[in-house]
């Protein structure tokens, strides 16, 4: 991959356009196995209370050193603003930066972005200073008006979350990318490496999955899939496909023939 | 000896010394202060004052930290007071 072909939101720097969750493995090791194999340099996670009765168990950021990725909070569980700004305002306090990811989440069974919600809790947390990455529906109007209140990216979704079922909606995700002038990350509904590639084929700067990875049955090998399938999408986006046709094109020439 | 007192900690009802401060119930938690976050009573703590901020009758604390998380991620906790 080119290096220079870097990543940038709000001043912060990507090496990696794959970015991945540290929800649903196994355990710790699985986790920081398949992150490596990712070779992803932002991993999200969540804010939750610490477990006060059991001091043993250990803390996932024993494994995954903030030194060496940008941890990146997300507000999942909220369906309300006044939730989602208050876990923000918790992340932020437990010390790792501004940025956080924004989830307003809609409804239990989709968990598809409650938008108005989402849109209203960016709007307070801006004014706060955070940096605030929104996760969005694959709506180009709704994308176009985060970005106008201040958000620095946006995130709309390929799929519902966890669904596995890929983009469901190219066009849509297609529009956002030409409409809004920040860079765009995928993020959730992805399946496999096929779906991540095609993301990054259409454009998308970056690329969000946890259940496509922890889901799999080898987490650590699905996860260098990834890595390999971003990295061939933005090469493919980068170097400029061929339009569709319908009928052939001989590659060899006529001339010289018998 | 400092009066017995009765706090809420993560939403368990818990015996604490009044007055000690959070950075004293963190110490005895085991709990170390770097990426943790501490709300008391709805206001979140700046870590700076954790040594300040003396504990009394009828306080709730939450302690918070970062745990594996994708989009979506049931917790124990649903955000809204017990």
């Amino acid at each position: 991959m080119d290096a220079n072909d870097r990543l940038t939101i709000a001043g912060h720097e990507f090496r990696s356009r794959l970015w991945v969750g540290t929800g649903k493995y196994k355990d710790f090791t699985e986790t920081k196995k398949a992150i490596e194999a990712s070779g992803a340099d932002v991993v999200t996670v969540a804010v939750r209370r610490v477990n006060i009765t059991d001091r043993s168990k250990e803390n996932l950021l024993d494994y995954i050193d903030p030194k060496k990725y940008t941890i990146l909070p997300n507000t999942a569980g909220c369906y309300t603003v006044e939730d989602a700004v208050r876990y923000a305002r918790l992340a932020r306090a437990a010390g790792i930066s501004d940025l956080v990811k924004l989830e307003v989440i809609g409804d239990e069974k989709t968990l598809f972005p409650d938008t108005a919600g989402l849109i209203e809790a960016a709007k307070i947390l801006i004014k706060e200073g955070f940096i605030v990455l929104p996760y969005t529906n694959d709506d180009p109007i709704v994308a176009k008006k985060l970005v106008d209140i201040g958000c620095p990216a946006v995130m709309p979704l390929a799929a519902p979350i966890g669904s596995g079922l890929g983009i469901r909606n190219p066009y849509n995700l297609k529009i956002i990318m030409e409409t809004v002038k920040v860079p765009v990350i995928v993020d959730a509904g992805v399946g496999t490496a096929s779906d991540a590639a095609l993301a990054m084929e259409y454009g998308a700067d970056a690329v969000l999955m946890n259940t496509a990875i922890a889901g799999a049955q080898y987490p650590i090998m699905m996860a260098e899939a990834m890595k390999y399938a971003v990295d061939a999408g933005r090469l493919a986006y980068r170097a400029g496909r061929i339009p569709r046709k319908l009928y052939a094109t001989a590659s060899s020439p006529i001339e010289g023939m018998l | 000896m400092a009066n017995e007192i009765q706090i809420h900690v993560n939403g368990e009802p818990r015996g604490w010394r009044d007055g000690d401060s959070v950075a004293d119930l963190l110490k005895d938690l085991a709990i170390a202060t770097e990426r943790v976050a501490v709300e008391l009573n709805l206001e979140i703590l700046d870590r700076k004052d954790f040594g300040q901020r003396g504990l009394r009758e009828g306080d709730r604390i939450e302690i918070l930290g970062f745990i594996g998380g994708g989009c979506e991620t049931k917790g124990e906790w649903d955000g809204r007071e017990r």
